[in-house]
């Protein structure tokens, strides 16, 4: 099987701490890690390749740093990685994002499954998956929680709903994306993270595969950024002071009954 | 001089340190509360590739050197002490054979080391021989192409979940310490048992078994170095069982010492924090100076195995030093802590009762101070 | 968003007949030609096995966005009823239209769905599209985007909201790449630029630690899938009437690459429990072991609540994983949301950091989880919440 796998370089928001005078994120220093879903789908692949045989190529579009992103998952076991970076995608949404996906998808042609994590933690979207699947005219099945069966013309996925599963079943190519429940993901040892720091990450850039300029970064954006800002708070937080636990206890119950809460 | 790891090395250390805090911290209190062998731990740093950091890629190692493997030592002794003892005891049987195995021997027994695939464990100490190596009782009769072992080793970490064995006996008592050989045992060779699990005032589900010899039989070829040369091997294992003592107790004070910050930080009492208050600001700057003084020996010593260099007392010095350090840190951390770190609930407690292991085995301190003497008036008398 | 067949390339194999769910392609002189029926839905381009079928792109600036006018709603079904973030929807999708002077009306896809028309009406729609089949009975990606973006074809509204559920997130994308519409995922707040009618979506990025507003100004239809519980259900009119507006579809279900094996309700009573209840009780890694989210139990027993969990104590194998509360587990907006032993990492409060009232209970002062609540104890929970607990036990009789 020739499975791809998106993966996306995103900031590791569990060390990412907000400046308490303004309320906004510290991003110095904060150390960037695949995307969590990302893992997921990068075992999902190399689970199937180790039953099935084949290869798992990991892409993704981002900046030259991204490369320690697709370092990673060779380490993990993938068998080539590819960084589509070009200052033409700057800027780009979800929409463009995916097409220059599908673009670098096709160039690599020929593939039978196409795995992404359900969403990135930064963005929080999950829109570019099920977008690459329209741009390939593949079917997606998301939120995927377990895979099922795989034929050499079928793939049957059980999917993670909000008020249980539903098991279903597509023809091949599709693409899937992972929620955390779907494997665990291996924690490479240190011998192949120091054979991926040596290996080859090919580089794509907007001409190699074939990308309209227009298509891509904020021209092939439909959506823009008008204005970030801190989430306000409504309440300024209260201390429940006290001697004893329940004397605080007693004064949080008044608290509550006065804010109609209880 | 240069105090700074290189980015290679900052790389790999984020990456162990990311595992230990994922993978081995949460769990350090309930691995220890098991009372079973760790093999989920050991199994994770197989995979991790950790069971062979010095040894070379031919072998299956990491093909890294004694620096790394101390530093990996003390994160993984930090985030949970049983899995560090795990890993040091493993050096022990790890590092003999690697020095003076031979290439078959290398083949047989370094590369299962190295991988992971088996666990390592040494054995020297007896009933009646502890710190006196010279003493050894255990018996090894040559009897053809093989020799015979009987007798009792005591204490023996990883003892009966290990695999292979680097074990000295005596085969001819009459030469005394130039009788003693060292010999590659496989578990579940004939003759070859486990005595019972020694209950332990600490470190509750790391193994420390008798291993008794009942007429073990032994293929010379599993010689160790030459006949008569095991006090070599064995003296020479210490060196290196000294700074896996030494990144142990470090990485347990590390621990102690975080317990300690963070406590004094949200802890209230008359009004505010107690990490306000001078007297407990003293007890941490003494800890973290301490601390860091055991490291930096801890680290010349492994420093020193990579270069080539002599490093006998400086192993002696930092297991001395670090044993000690971690001693009085985990100690204060528990005052610091006040009732609740006398309670369960706390790890600073259990910190406490691990730490002192560090002053006794691999030489007590005053062994090591007995070492350290030993070198520095050979040296001047140079 | 032109599509066209290459009649050179047509091979006349008749697959794209079954394919359109429109019944627009015919057979004219042994090649499939495009009938005026054609809603430009797309769903022929991936059945011809000869690519003669192209889908040719509207340069972004070249649409005329005058053309878009009118406020939607994507309906979303749930066991014959219309769900709760729907209505919600619609009750936005109201103002929205109401300072766009436009109507409102709900896209109702399924199988013998049409009675709920009558509900929309109730809640604000003004005009429903209903579009019914047996082969729409169950969501599925596929046939849902090709009937969609037909009706969206068609009709050109301006703005179109889907809930972001798991199948409004899973639908909107895909609609939304097939006619390259501008789309905002997530949004928590929606509000019309009444001079240049566009509008604003605002949204969480970087697990709530930002909020985001995004417009689209060019494409059409600016489409938006949004939270739920983040707008209030409006009260129904039963009064009120919507013009009924049938598009008629014909789909085969062999042209259909999905299939829908198997349906298990599960968890439906943790998991619905958890994002339904109008208070949870979470617990942290302050528990230290497993056996202690008894006494988040006994609280939530007492208060009436259902029993949250961060996302290391999930980790930790303490509590199921369908407890968890945060970016990877579920987002809740209870009225009481009590955080025992939780520092707060950001992951946690992008899950629950939109609750009415936040109450924390940990022994560090300093942890993040004090900065989003509304009352915080400082103590140890293993004196606090068993105190907390008999006091509500002995206030309320619980």
């Amino acid at each position: 099987m020739r499975i791809i796998v998106c993966i996306k370089q995103v900031p590791d928001t569990t060390e990412v701490k907000i400046n308490p005078e303004t309320g906004t994120l510290v991003r110095d220093g904060v150390p960037s890690i695949i995307n969590p879903f990302d893992e997921n789908a990068i075992e999902a692949g190399l689970q199937l390749v180790e039953e099935h045989g084949g290869e798992v190529i990991v892409i993704t579009m981002g900046p030259p740093q991204a490369e320690q992103a697709l370092r990673d998952a060779l380490a993990m076991g993938a068998n080539r990685a590819i960084l589509i970076s070009d200052r033409a995608f700057a800027g780009a949404d979800t929409l463009a994002t995916s097409y220059v996906l599908a673009q670098a998808v096709e160039r690599i042609g020929d593939f039978d499954l196409i795995f992404c994590g359900k969403q990135a933690f930064d963005g929080d979207t999950g829109q570019v998956g099920p977008g690459l699947a329209e741009h390939l005219g593949i079917p997606q099945i998301t939120y995927a929680i377990d895979i099922e069966e795989v034929t050499d013309r079928e793939i049957q996925v059980r999917r993670l709903l909000s008020d249980g599963f539903e098991v279903v079943r597509t023809r091949l190519p599709c693409l899937i994306t992972a929620v955390k429940q779907l494997n665990e993901p291996r924690m490479p040892g240190l011998k192949s993270r120091m054979k991926a720091k040596k290996a080859e990450v090919e580089q794509w850039t907007c001409d190699c595969i074939g990308a309209l300029a227009d298509r891509c970064g904020l021209d092939g954006s439909p959506t823009s950024v008008m204005r970030v800002f801190s989430p306000t708070r409504q309440v300024e937080g209260e201390r429940i002071e006290g001697e004893t636990a329940e004397e605080k206890v007693c004064r949080l119950i008044d608290k509550l009954r006065d804010a109609q809460v209880l | 001089m240069d105090f700074a790891f290189t980015e290679d090395q900052q790389e790999l250390f984020d990456y162990v340190r990311e595992f230990c805090d994922e993978k081995l911290k949460p769990y350090a209190t309930e691995v220890d509360q098991k009372r079973e062998y760790p093999w989920d731990q050991v199994n994770m740093m197989r995979e991790m590739d950790l069971m062979g950091i010095p040894v070379s890629e031919e072998y299956g190692g990491a093909g890294l050197g004694f620096l790394e493997w101390a530093v990996i030592g003390e994160l993984l002794s930090g985030a949970c002490t049983t899995t560090g003892a795990v890993y040091g005891a493993h050096m022990l049987a790890e590092y003999p054979i690697m020095f003076f195995g031979t290439d078959e021997q290398k083949e047989k027994y370094l590369t299962p080391l190295a991988t992971g695939e088996s666990v390592g464990a040494f054995g020297l100490t007896e009933p009646g021989a502890g710190s006196d190596a010279g003493s050894v009782r255990t018996s090894a009769v040559k009897d053809g192409d093989d020799y015979i072992l009987n007798g009792t080793k005591i204490f023996i970490t990883n003892g009966g979940d290990a695999e292979i064995y680097v074990v000295v006996a005596n085969s001819r008592p009459e030469r005394g310490m130039r009788g003693i050989t060292a010999f590659i045992l496989e578990k579940g060779m004939e003759g070859f048992e486990f005595g019972k699990n020694e209950e332990k005032m600490a470190y509750k589900s790391l193994s420390n078994r008798e291993l008794i010899f009942d007429n073990c039989r032994v293929p010379a070829e599993n010689i160790l170095h030459r006949e008569g040369r095991g006090f070599q091997v064995a003296m020479e294992t210490l060196r290196v069982g000294r700074i896996g003592m030494a990144i142990g107790a470090v990485g347990l004070s590390q621990a102690a010492y975080d317990a300690a910050v963070s406590y004094a930080l949200q802890r209230e009492q008359f009004g505010q924090r107690i990490a306000n208050f001078q007297l407990i600001q003293a007890h941490l700057a003494d800890m973290a100076t301490e601390l860091q003084a055991g490291r930096l020996l801890t680290y010349l010593a492994a420093w020193r195995k990579d270069q080539g260099l002599p490093f006998e007392k400086e192993a002696a010095m930092a297991k001395l030093k670090t044993s000690e350090v971690c001693a009085a840190v985990t100690s204060k951390s528990v005052q610091i802590h006040g009732g609740y770190g006398y309670c369960s609930d706390y790890p600073v407690e259990r910190y406490m009762r691990e730490s002192k292991l560090f002053e006794i085995v691999e030489g007590t301190s005053e062994i090591q101070r007995l070492v350290i003497a030993g070198q520095l008036l050979k040296e001047a008398q140079i | 968003m032109p599509i066209y067949i290459v009649a050179e390339e047509c091979k006349g194999c008749k697959l794209c007949l079954p394919a359109c769910p429109y019944g627009a392609i015919e057979m004219v002189d042994g090649v499939a030609v495009l009938t005026d029926d054609c809603t430009q839905c797309g769903a022929c381009v991936s059945s011809c096995k000869f690519g003669a079928i192209k889908l040719e792109r509207v340069e972004m600036c070249d649409v005329d966005t005058s053309q878009y006018r009118g406020v939607w709603v994507v309906a979303e079904v749930n066991d014959g009823r219309l769900a709760d973030v729907t209505l919600e929807l619609l009750g936005e999708g109201r103002q929205l239209a109401d300072q766009l002077g436009e109507q409102l009306s709900l896209v109702l896809v399924g199988h013998e769905v049409e009675p709920l028309a009558e509900v929309a009406a109730a809640y604000g729609a003004d005009k429903v599209y209903l579009a019914q089949a047996p082969e729409l009975e169950r969501y599925r990606t596929g046939p849902f985007t090709d009937v969609i973006t037909g009706i969206i074809n068609r009709y050109k509204p301006e703005i179109v909201l889907i809930g972001a559920t798991g199948m409004g997130r899973d639908l909107a994308s895909r609609i939304a790449a097939r006619i390259s519409a501008g789309l905002t995922a997530d949004c928590t707040g929606l509000e019309i630029s009444v001079e240049d009618r566009l509008l604003y979506q605002t949204r969480p990025a970087f697990g709530g630690n930002i909020m985001a507003t995004i417009v689209c100004r060019h494409a059409r239809p600016q489409m938006a899938t949004v939270r739920s519980h983040v707008f209030l259900k409006p009260e129904p009119d039963h009064n009120r009437t919507a013009e009924v507006v049938e598009v008629p579809v014909s789909l085969d279900e062999k042209s259909i690459m999905t299939r829908i094996v198997e349906v298990i309700k599960e968890n439906v009573d943790a998991a619905a429990n958890l994002q339904d209840s109008d208070i949870i009780v979470s617990g942290g890694r302050g528990l230290k072991k497993a056996d202690n989210f008894e006494l988040i139990r006994d609280l939530a027993d007492a208060i009436g609540g259902a029993v949250g969990a961060s996302r290391a104590t999930v980790d930790a194998g303490w509590i199921p994983a369908y407890h968890q509360v945060g970016q990877t587990g579920k987002t809740v907006h209870p009225k009481l949301y009590i955080a025992c032993g939780i520092s707060g990492a950001v992951q946690h409060l992008a899950g629950m950091g939109s609750s009415d009232c936040i109450v924390a209970i940990n022994s560090d002062p300093s942890a993040p989880i004090f900065e989003v609540a509304h009352f915080g104890i400082v103590g140890d929970l293993f004196e606090v919440v068993p105190a907390l607990t008999r006091a509500i036990r002995e206030e309320f009789g619980g």
